[in-house]
């Protein structure tokens, strides 16, 4: 049986002679995504600035009329309404404030959804009423908290762990990796506007957890290079370890990439952005493992005195066959 | 290597299909059969965003429960210094500042009204912290100031008792499987799955149901009541808006002292009245209670009384005789639905204080069962072509690798099912995660195998640096994600969290099928074939 092969045996990419333009386009790719991110901002959903959102679902009709939607709900003297298709063409989100006084008063929020939905029904007898959320200001205040909180908590003690476990430029790489993958999600949320809830905050925190599996596998190799080719120059070294895991790399990617594919086309609508975000995360991920979290430890000097050479027991069994003949 | 004991296979195989088993009733309740009720069936619950129903989060405002305190410490001092053995006489008592403050009449009695007090600040506690401190100022003032451990521990003990009545009066609504938690110092989260039309439900819980009876104040000026100036000894209460009309307006006067409260009650039903036909609502006072109203009313005959619920006047009528039969109805043009909402909020109690909306989340049922069916589609086309994946880049290595996945994900439905956790939305999205990322710990291994064969390694020598050598990788990886995974479930909420238990139970599990389960089935491969060369 021939097996597949995706990746050839013994490649030799010079992967990090791209190093610095690279780098250069990265750091800049970072700082155009903070730049829209402060200019343009985030399209933050209910659980993050509060007010109410529909879900509707117009069951026998192709695209959903937002335009007309957009009048009908702004007729009702409750504000402008944000409305967005999500998944599929005929399925909208519509965002209000909540209206004033509703702090104290909950009964206008109620009030408010039952006008509005009613208002649609009224024009679109196949509106499918899919959900209501409605979230206070202090709430939805605390969730964008906690949810930043939780950013934040993950990528300090991922790198403290990293550092323990290796050394401290792996830390150092492992940070600025993950910082550039959060970026440039975020940033894909600042131009798509894409609606931002809690759900993307998990898809975040996964997409750094898959991030850093390979930047680890990658960092788990270069330490066993080190130590055992110990007068390797660092570029070379480390255009080794990138093209002896390259194999793995790709398999790895495009075995998570189908089961993503899988839900982005066949799963739920309402978690396509929740997908989306953890599929770019993938791209971005898998790059930034080796032009971002490997090349920053020849700028840190890591050398092979790093590491105490340890021999594994069949190396050394080896070894001393090998004087032995 | 070849090293693996028959008592560790054992263990191992009866792990595996104990987790399985456990996966067994939910995976058979999807195709609708269900296992005799003698047998132990562990179920997965689904989230409501699946299963579709209410999330309700209400929050109490701590401040009316420090408020109604000081209000019960100025009816109990009064109490106390009028029945001591010998009447303290005291001044006006004041609440303000959070603070309950009056003077003893007579300097002299300062320590009597300090003895009679003492069993009031003490507190209930075990710790003997007080509840409230109490201090003389100027010789003759007596000052009460709440302690903080008294404030909380009210506080709690409020968001106890209206956590049992939340209970109580969803009970009443006949909706199955509520879930109601008390969260953090003063919220209560409900859930209810598959309720259809949750606005019957808030209407209840926002609903304090607090009733009262009080003297009305015949003498107010009502040119003073419309301007919101009450007599000495009385306040002013607004009138209930017009269930019909919706218009509010209007108020009244009454004495702030002399009513009752309406709490002690053995039952409350939605009747009519047999003159006008109106909903009314019947109530039974307990003894008590009973002994209580039948005072005040055969004390006042001729006078009228208002019926006040939730601050707000029901109705005013006049007391025509004694009423002392322990029962009484409460008018005040209700509907009959509203009648029947106040009947079970009397019935179940009256909450000891106001309950905010402050979140809402409702899930249309038809929209779960369409995110199930999706999800369910979506994982086996995704499954499936992962596994063709596989066996294509690895041949036999790929059969194990398919086989540890299928045990994976029958584990993880399992444990879940075992730790009665609830599968949510992104749940589903964190399960296709965790069996894409569960491989990545294989082709680790399978990848690594393939580079010693090419490096001239022996098949069973390249086969343990396989396993060993990756191991380091797949463990620091799998911690990281540990990590990611915690801090997810410590500081998210909903459906995060639903997400990070998924995530954590599959990294558990998938370490154990891809690493142990398929060393376990190579390593017998290779005692059994002994092969010389490895096709990978």
């Amino acid at each position: 049986m021939k097996l597949l092969k995706l990746v050839p045996d013994n490649t030799n990419i010079r992967f990090l002679r791209w190093r610095v333009p690279f780098y250069v386009i990265s750091t800049l790719l970072i700082l155009a995504s903070w730049g829209l991110i402060l200019t343009k901002g985030l399209n933050l959903g209910v659980d993050f600035v509060g007010g109410q959102m529909i879900r509707v679902t117009f069951e026998r009709t192709a695209e959903a009329p937002v335009a007309e939607l957009r009048q009908t709900v702004g007729q009702l003297g409750y504000g402008e309404p944000i409305i967005q298709q999500f998944g599929k063409p005929n399925e909208v989100s519509i965002r209000m404030k909540l209206p004033e006084g509703s702090e104290r008063n909950t009964d206008l929020a109620d009030q408010m959804a039952r006008k509005i939905t009613a208002s649609i029904k009224e024009g679109h007898p196949d509106a499918r009423i899919d959900g209501v959320d409605s979230v206070s200001g202090k709430v939805s205040g605390e969730l964008f908290k906690t949810g930043m909180q939780a950013l934040i908590a993950a990528v300090i003690a991922i790198s403290i762990y990293i550092w323990v476990r290796f050394e401290w430029q792996f830390g150092v790489g492992a940070l600025y990796a993950l910082v550039h993958d959060v970026s440039l999600t975020l940033g894909l949320f600042a131009v798509t506007q894409m609606e931002f809830d809690l759900n993307i905050v998990a898809a975040i925190l996964t997409l750094i957890g898959y991030s850093l599996n390979d930047t680890i596998v990658v960092y788990d190799r270069i330490r066993e290079n080190l130590k055992k080719y110990r007068r390797m120059p660092m570029p070379e070294l480390l255009d080794l370890s990138v093209n002896e895991t390259l194999s793995r790399t790709i398999v790895t990617s495009l075995s998570v990439l189908i089961t993503l594919l899988a839900l982005l086309l066949l799963g739920p609508n309402v978690i396509f952005g929740f997908t989306a975000a953890i599929t770019l995360g993938i791209f971005v991920g898998t790059y930034s493992s080796v032009y971002m979290a490997a090349p920053i430890l020849i700028w840190l000097k890591v050398s092979s005195s790093s590491f105490v050479q340890v021999e594994s027991e069949i190396e050394r069994q080896e070894r001393l066959a090998r004087e032995k003949s | 290597m070849l090293d693996f004991p028959r008592w560790k296979q054992l263990w191992l195989w009866s792990i595996t299909l104990l987790a399985c088993f456990a996966a067994l009733p939910s995976l058979l309740a999807v195709g609708g059969v269900s296992l005799p009720q003698a047998l132990p069936s562990p179920m997965i619950n689904l989230g409501l965003d699946l299963a579709g129903g209410s999330h309700i989060l209400l929050e109490a405002n701590p401040e009316q429960v420090k408020r109604q305190r000081l209000e019960t410490m100025e009816e109990d001092v009064r109490a106390r210094m009028r029945n001591a053995e010998k009447p303290i006489r005291i001044g006006e008592i004041s609440t303000k500042d959070g603070t309950v403050s009056f003077m003893v009449a007579d300097p002299g009695q300062v320590d009597a009204a300090r003895e009679e007090l003492q069993t009031l600040t003490s507190g209930a506690q075990l710790t003997g912290q007080r509840d409230w401190d109490l201090q003389v100022l100027d010789g003759n003032r007596i000052v009460l100031r709440p302690t903080q451990a008294g404030i909380d521990l009210a506080i709690s003990q409020a968001m106890d008792t209206a956590t049992e009545v939340v209970r109580k009066r969803i009970d009443a609504l006949g909706t199955r499987e509520p879930t109601i938690i008390r969260q953090g110092a003063n919220r209560i989260v409900v859930q209810v799955p598959g309720l259809k039309d949750p606005q019957a439900l808030k209407n209840l819980l926002g609903q304090t149901a607090k009733l009262e009876f009080k003297l009305v104040d015949s003498l107010a000026l009502p040119s003073d009541v419309a301007q919101g100036i009450a007599p000495p000894g009385s306040e002013i209460v607004p009138l209930v808006a017009d269930p019909r009309t919706g218009q509010t307006g209007g108020a009244i006067a009454v004495k702030r002292l002399g009513g009752i409260k309406g709490d002690r009650l053995t039952n409350a039903q939605q009747a009519f009245d047999q003159q006008t036909n109106e909903a009314i609502v019947n109530i039974t006072f307990d003894q008590q209670g009973g002994a209580k109203f039948a005072k005040l009313t055969t004390e006042n005959v001729g006078k009228p009384f208002a019926i006040i619920l939730d601050g707000k006047v029901l109705s005013s009528p006049v007391i025509n005789e004694p009423i002392i039969g322990g029962t009484a109805r409460i008018s005040g043009s209700f509907t009959v639905e509203s009648a029947n909402q106040l009947a079970i909020a009397l019935r179940s109690g009256a909450l000891p204080v106001d309950l905010k909306v402050v979140e809402e989340r409702s899930v249309g049922p038809d929209l779960g069962a369409d995110s199930i069916e999706k999800g369910m589609i979506a994982f086996g086309v995704g499954t499936i072509a992962l596994m063709l994946f596989m066996l294509a880049t690895y041949g036999r290595f790929g059969v194990y690798t398919n086989l540890a996945l299928i045990i994976n994900t029958l584990m993880i439905l399992g444990i879940m099912a075992i730790m009665n956790t609830t599968l949510t939305l992104p749940g589903i999205a964190g399960f296709v995660l965790t069996i894409g990322a569960a491989v990545d710990a294989n082709v680790l291994i399978n990848e690594r195998i393939r580079e010693e064969r090419a490096r001239g390694r022996k098949v069973i020598q390249a086969v343990e640096m396989g396993y060993t050598e990756a191991s380091r990788a797949i463990f620091d990886a799998n911690i990281t994600n540990v990590i990611a995974a915690t801090l997810m479930f410590l500081f998210g909420s909903g459906p995060v969290r639903g997400f990070a238990i998924v995530l954590m139970i599959g990294i558990a599990t998938s370490v154990f099928t891809a690493v142990t389960l398929t060393r376990m089935w190579v390593v017998g491969w290779l005692r059994r074939a002994r092969p010389s060369e490895l096709v990978l």
